[in-house]
C-alpha cells in the first residue's frame, strides 16, 4: 500500500480515529458539549477530507475497499447524514437522564461502517462494514434503557439482524464454494463461466438478498421497522431510516450493475414484485397509523420501493435518480424526524399525531418545517422529493417499466393521503397534547433550519447537486 | 432572456411580487391585523396594476407567445424557466389578479382567526395561478399546478366550514391522482422529444395515433379532474361549499379554468389527432354535465352547494365548445371560461356578503331579503340573469357561441346543450324567488345593507359583466389569432366559417 493509497483512505482513517479520540478525552474529561464537538469536528474532517483525496481516485485498497467517487459521493452523504443525528441527538440526550456521551462514539462507529460499506468490494470487507454498522445500533436502540420500549425495539433489532446476517454469511458462503472469490468484480465474471452450478449460485444470491432485503426493510422482510422506529430514540430513528438503509442500497446499486442485472430475468422479476410489494404494503399500512414514528416507518418501505424502480432501470440515468433520491430522502427523513426530537421531551418522544394538534399556531416554523418534510416524502413540487420522484420516473420510463412507473405514482396518491393527515392536524384549530409552545434548543434548530434549506435549495435549484452527481456518480459507469 | 417591448419582466414580477409579499406578511407580527390587511390590499392591488401594460401592449395581431421570458432553470434536465402569454391565456392572469383584490376585501372582516396565515395563502395562490398560466416549460407548469394546490388545500382546511378537513383532503387526494398521472404522460413526452420540456416545440412534434391517444388520456386525468367534469367532479361541491369565501371565488373563477386551459394549452395542440377521434366521447361527457349538474342544482338546500353544481354544468359548455374544435366553440368556451369566472366568482362573493351576516347558507333560512337588503337583492339579481344567460350580459355571448360551435359539430350535443340553459335559468330564479322573494324570514330581519367595502369588491364583476355583454370583441379580439393558429393544428384543411358566426361577429364588433 502506498502512500497515495493511504491518502485516499484518510476519510476513513479519520472517522475510525474520531471514536478512539473521544473515548480517550472521556476517560479523563466528561462533558457532554466537548464530545459533541469533538464528533461533529471528526465528522467535519472527514468529510473534508474527501476534497484532497478525491484527486488520488479511482483506486483499490488491500483488495478489500474500492475508493472511487461513486463511494466518495456516498461517503459524504453518509458523514453529513450523521453530522445532522449528532446534532438532533445533543438536545434530545440533554432532556433525558442518562450519559449521553458514549452513545456519540456509537454513533461514529456506525457511520465508520456505512462508510466501509459503500466501499467495499469484497465479501470480508462487506460483512464487517455490515457488523461495524449494526452491533453499535443495538446498543444505539436501546439506549435509554430505563425505557422498556428502548430494549424491546432494541433486542427486535439484535434479533432481526442477527438472523439477516446469518442469512448473508449463509449465501456468502454458497457462493464462494461454487465460485472460488469473494470480490465482486470478480464474481459477476466467474458466474458466467461454462460448468458453474447455477443453483448454487442462484441460493446464494437469494440469501445474500435476503440479507440485505432485512437492513433495507423490504416487503417481505421489513415487519421490525415500525417496532424499531416506534422504540428507538427519535435521532436513532432517524439513523436507521436513513445512514444505515441508505448505505446499503449503495452497495446493491453497484454491484447489481456491474452484475447487470438485467441479464437476470429472475432476478428482475424477484425485484420487481419486492418493489412493489414494498410500495404498497409501506403505503397502506401507514394509512392506519396514529403514531408518527410508525407512520414514517411504513413510508420509509415505501421508498425503499420507489427507489427499487430507478434500480431495476439500471443505467446512468437510473443510477443517478437514485444518487438524487436518497439525497433528498435523506434531507427529509432527517428533517421529519428532527422535528420529532425536539419536540420529545425527557419522558416520551412525542410520536401521537395528537401531539402535534395546532402547532403551527404555537410554532408556525417548526409546523411550517415539519410540513415541509412531509411534503418533500410525498413528492410535492418545490421540495426535494419531488424532483427525486420525477428523476426516478423519468429513469423508469426510459427503460421502459411501465408498470412500475404507474404503480409508483398511484402509490404517491396514496401517500399523500397519509402525509396530509399530519399536516391537516398540524394546521388544526384544536390545540393538542403538547399544549405549550415548545422551546426550541439551539442547535436542533439550527438543524433543522439548514435541513429546510438544503430541502428547498435541492427542490427549486438542484442543479448544483446534480453537478455533484455528474462528476461523481456517473463517472462510476 | 427578457423578449418583450416594456424592459422589464413583466410576467416574473406578476408572478413573484405576491409570492414576495406573502414572506414579507410572514415576517408581521400577527397581532397587528390592520397592517397585514392593509399590505395584502396593496399588494394585491399592486399586482393588479403591474398587469394593466399586459392588456394594453398585448399585440392582437398575431398567435406568437409575448412578453416571453426565458432563464436556463435546471441545465442538467434540459429544464428552463420560459414564460410568456398568448391569446388563450391572457385574460385569465389578468382574471387573476383582480380576483385576488376582490378576496382580499371580501375577507377583510369575515376571517377571524390566523388573518396573517390567510392572507399569505391568498397571496401564493395568486403568484402560482400564474405562474401556471404563463409556463411555456412542462416542468415549470407541473411545479406551478402543485404548488397551487397546497396554500389552497390550508384555505379550505384551515379557514374552512364545520366539514372542511374532508372537503379538503378529497380536493388534494382527487387532484392529485389526475396530476401524477399527467406527470408520467409529460415524463414520456420528455424523453420521447429528446429530453426537451419546451411546450412550443413539443406542440409542433408529430406523434404517432397510439401514443397520442395514450398522452391524450393521461393528460384528461389531471384536466378533467380540475375542469371538474363529470363523473369526476364530487370533489367540487365539497370543496366550494366548505372553502371561506375568498377559497369558493378563487377556485370558481380561477381555480376550475386550469383544466379547461390545460385542454387548449396542452391536450388540443400536442394531440390534435387524438383530440379529433375523442370528439364524441368529450361532447358526451360535457353534456352529461351541463344537464347533470343542471338538474342537481334544483335539488339543493345549500346556496353554495346550489352555485357549486351550477359550476359544474357551466363548465361543461366550456368543455363542449373546446371539443367543438371550431372557432365558435373555442372562442365560446374561453369566454365563457372568463365569463364563469366573473359570474360565479361574483355569486360567491354575493353569498359571503349575506353569509357573514346570518352564518347560514340554507336557502330554508332566507327570505325576503330584497325587501330588507335592496341593494344587494338588485347585485344579485344582476349575476342571477348574467348566470341564466340574459341577452345584454356576458353569459348570453359565450353560451350562444358555445351552442352555435357545438351545433355545427355535432346537432344532438347542441340540442342537448340547449337544455341545460333552461333548466339553468330554472334553478337560478326559483334560487332568487327563494331567497329574496317570499314573506321576510326572522333570520335576515334587520340586516343592513351592502357597505362600500363590499360593494367595491362585486362592483367590478358588475362592470365586466356588462362590458363583455355588450362588447365582446373587447375580449375575443385578444384570441382569434391565438385560436386560429391552434385551430389551423387539428384541421389541415383551411377552415369554414358559418356564415351565422360571421354575422355574430359582425354585429358585436
Amino acid at each position: 500500500m502506498d502512500a497515495d493509497t493511504l491518502r485516499a483512505l484518510l476519510p476513513l482513517i479519520i472517522i475510525s480515529a474520531t471514536p478512539v479520540a473521544v473515548m480517550l478525552v472521556l476517560a479523563f474529561y466528561r462533558s457532554h458539549a466537548l464530545t459533541v464537538f469533538l464528533v461533529l469536528a471528526g465528522l467535519a474532517l472527514s468529510f473534508a477530507s474527501l476534497f484532497p483525496a478525491s484527486g488520488l481516485l479511482p483506486r483499490m485498497a488491500a483488495g478489500l475497499l474500492v475508493l472511487d467517487h461513486y463511494s466518495f459521493f456516498f461517503m459524504g452523504l453518509m458523514f453529513a447524514a450523521t453530522f445532522a443525528v449528532a446534532l438532533l441527538s445533543y438536545g434530545y440526550l440533554g432532556r433525558k437522564d442518562i450519559f449521553p456521551d458514549e452513545y456519540y462514539i456509537l454513533l461514529l462507529i456506525a457511520a465508520a461502517g456505512s462508510a466501509v460499506i459503500v466501499s467495499s468490494s469484497h465479501f470480508a470487507s462487506f460483512f464487517l462494514g455490515l457488523e461495524l454498522l449494526s452491533v453499535p445500533l443495538y446498543a444505539l436502540i436501546s439506549y435509554p434503557r430505563a425505557n422498556p420500549r428502548n430494549v424491546e425495539a432494541g433486542i427486535k433489532y439484535l434479533i432481526l439482524a442477527g438472523t439477516s446476517s446469518a442469512f448473508l454469511l449463509f449465501g456468502m458462503a454458497l457462493v464462494y464454494a461454487e465460485l472460488g472469490t469473494m470480490e465482486f468484480p470478480r464474481i459477476s465474471t466467474a458466474a458466467l463461466f461454462p460448468g458453474t452450478d447455477r443453483n448454487f449460485v442462484l441460493a446464494g444470491v437469494a440469501m445474500i438478498i435476503t440479507g440485505i432485503g432485512f437492513k433495507l426493510a423490504l416487503v417481505p422482510f421489513h415487519m421490525w421497522t415500525p417496532d424499531v422506529y416506534e422504540g428507538a430514540p427519535a435521532p436513532v430513528a432517524a439513523f436507521v431510516a436513513t445512514v444505515s438503509k441508505g448505505a446499503m442500497f449503495a452497495l446493491l446499486l453497484r454491484y447489481f450493475t456491474i452484475f447487470d442485472i438485467r441479464r437476470y430475468g429472475s432476478l428482475m422479476l424477484l425485484f420487481t414484485v419486492i418493489s412493489i410489494a414494498s410500495m404498497f404494503a409501506g403505503n397502506l399500512l401507514a394509512l392506519f397509523q396514529n403514531n408518527v414514528k410508525r407512520l414514517l416507518a411504513y413510508s420509509s418501505i415505501a421508498h425503499l420501493g420507489y427507489l427499487l424502480v430507478a434500480f431495476l432501470a439500471s443505467g446512468v440515468l437510473a443510477a443517478a435518480a437514485v444518487a438524487f433520491y436518497l439525497a433528498a430522502y435523506f434531507v427529509s427523513t432527517l428533517g421529519a424526524f428532527g422535528v420529532i426530537s425536539v419536540l420529545s421531551g425527557k419522558e416520551r418522544d412525542a410520536d401521537m399525531i395528537d401531539d402535534y394538534m395546532g402547532l403551527a399556531w404555537r410554532s408556525p416554523w417548526l409546523a411550517g418545517i415539519f410540513a415541509a418534510m412531509l411534503l418533500s416524502l410525498a413528492g410535492i413540487p418545490l421540495t426535494a422529493g419531488f424532483i427525486g420522484k420525477f428523476f426516478i420516473a423519468a429513469a423508469g420510463v426510459d427503460s421502459s417499466l411501465w408498470a412500475l412507473v404507474i404503480i409508483l405514482v398511484i402509490n404517491s396518491a396514496i401517500g399523500l393521503f397519509y402525509y396530509l393527515r399530519v399536516i391537516a392536524a398540524l394546521y388544526s384549530r384544536r390545540p393538542g397534547a403538547l399544549a405549550a409552545s415548545p422551546k426550541l434548543p439551539v442547535l436542533g434548530g439550527i438543524t433543522l433550519g439548514a435541513l429546510s434549506v438544503a430541502l428547498l435549495w435541492l427542490g427549486v435549484y438542484p442543479a448544483t447537486m446534480l453537478e455533484i452527481i455528474r462528476n461523481t456518480i456517473s463517472r462510476f459507469f | 432572456m427578457i423578449m418583450n417591448n416594456l424592459g422589464y419582466p413583466v410576467l416574473s414580477t406578476l408572478i413573484f411580487l405576491p409570492v414576495i409579499g406573502a414572506l414579507l406578511i410572514g415576517l408581521m407580527n400577527r397581532k397587528h391585523e390592520g397592517l397585514i390587511k392593509v399590505s395584502a390590499l396593496v399588494l394585491s392591488l399592486l399586482t393588479f396594476a403591474a398587469s394593466l401594460p399586459i392588456f394594453f401592449n398585448f399585440d392582437k395581431l398575431t398567435p406568437k407567445m409575448q412578453f416571453v421570458e426565458w432563464y436556463s432553470w435546471i441545465p442538467a434536465f434540459n429544464i428552463d424557466y420560459l414564460i410568456g402569454v398568448d391569446g388563450i391565456s391572457v385574460l385569465f392572469v389578468l382574471l387573476s389578479t383582480l380576483v385576488t383584490i376582490l378576496c382580499v376585501l371580501i375577507s377583510w372582516n369575515s376571517v377571524k382567526i390566523k388573518v396573517k396565515e390567510f392572507f399569505m395563502a391568498l397571496l401564493l395562490i395568486e403568484g402560482a395561478m400564474i405562474g401556471v398560466f404563463c409556463s411555456l416549460d412542462f416542468f415549470l407548469f407541473y411545479v406551478f399546478w402543485e404548488a397551487m394546490l397546497i396554500p389552497m388545500y390550508l384555505l379550505i382546511g384551515v379557514w374552512g366550514g364545520p366539514n372542511r378537513l374532508y372537503a379538503s383532503i378529497k380536493f388534494f387526494l382527487y387532484t392529485l391522482v389526475g396530476s401524477v398521472l399527467m406527470l408520467v404522460g409529460i415524463v414520456y413526452l420528455y424523453l420521447y422529444a429528446g429530453r426537451d420540456f419546451n411546450i412550443l416545440h413539443l406542440a409542433n412534434l408529430k406523434y404517432p395515433l397510439g401514443m397520442q391517444l395514450l398522452l391524450f388520456w393521461a393528460f384528461f386525468a389531471a384536466f378533467a379532474v380540475k375542469v371538474p367534469m363529470f363523473p369526476v367532479h364530487t370533489w367540487l361541491p365539497d370543496a366550494h361549499t366548505e372553502a371561506p369565501t375568498a377559497g369558493s371565488v378563487i377556485l370558481a373563477a380561477v381555480l376550475i379554468k386550469m383544466g379547461a386551459y390545460g385542454f387548449l394549452r396542452f391536450s388540443i395542440p400536442m394531440f390534435p389527432d387524438a383530440a379529433r377521434a375523442m370528439t364524441v366521447p368529450m361532447m358526451v361527457l360535457s353534456v352529461i354535465a351541463i344537464i347533470y349538474g343542471a338538474v342537481v342544482c334544483l335539488a339543493q338546500t345549500d346556496i353554495k352547494r346550489l352555485i357549486a353544481y351550477s359550476s359544474v354544468s357551466h363548465m361543461g359548455f366550456v368543455t363542449l365548445g373546446i371539443f367543438a374544435l371550431n372557432t365558435q366553440g373555442i372562442e365560446g368556451g374561453i369566454l365563457q371560461m372568463l365569463n364563469h369566472g366573473v359570474v360565479t366568482g361574483a355569486l360567491f362573493l354575493s353569498i359571503g356578503i349575506i353569509y357573514d351576516r346570518t352564518h347560514t347558507r340554507q336557502i330554508a333560512d332566507y327570505g325576503g331579503v330584497a325587501s330588507v337588503l335592496p341593494v344587494y337583492a338588485g347585485l344579485f339579481m344582476l349575476f342571477t340573469l348574467a348566470s341564466i344567460g340574459l341577452p345584454g350580459t356576458n353569459g348570453f355571448i359565450g353560451e350562444f357561441l358555445i351552442i352555435l360551435g357545438g351545433f355545427t359539430a355535432n346537432r344532438a350535443a347542441g340540442v342537448f346543450a340547449a337544455t341545460g340553459i333552461i333548466i339553468g335559468a330554472a334553478y337560478m330564479l326559483w334560487l332568487y324567488q327563494r331567497v329574496f322573494f317570499l314573506n321576510v324570514n326572522p333570520k335576515v330581519e334587520g340586516l343592513h345593507d351592502i357597505n362600500m367595502r363590499e360593494l367595491l369588491a362585486v362592483a367590478p364583476m358588475a362592470v365586466l359583466v356588462f362590458w363583455i355583454g355588450l362588447y365582446p370583441n373587447a375580449f375575443l379580439s385578444f384570441m382569434h389569432p391565438s385560436v386560429q393558429s391552434l385551430l389551423d393544428k387539428v384541421r389541415p384543411a383551411s377552415a369554414n366559417f358559418s356564415t351565422l358566426a360571421d354575422f355574430l361577429r359582425a354585429v358585436f364588433a
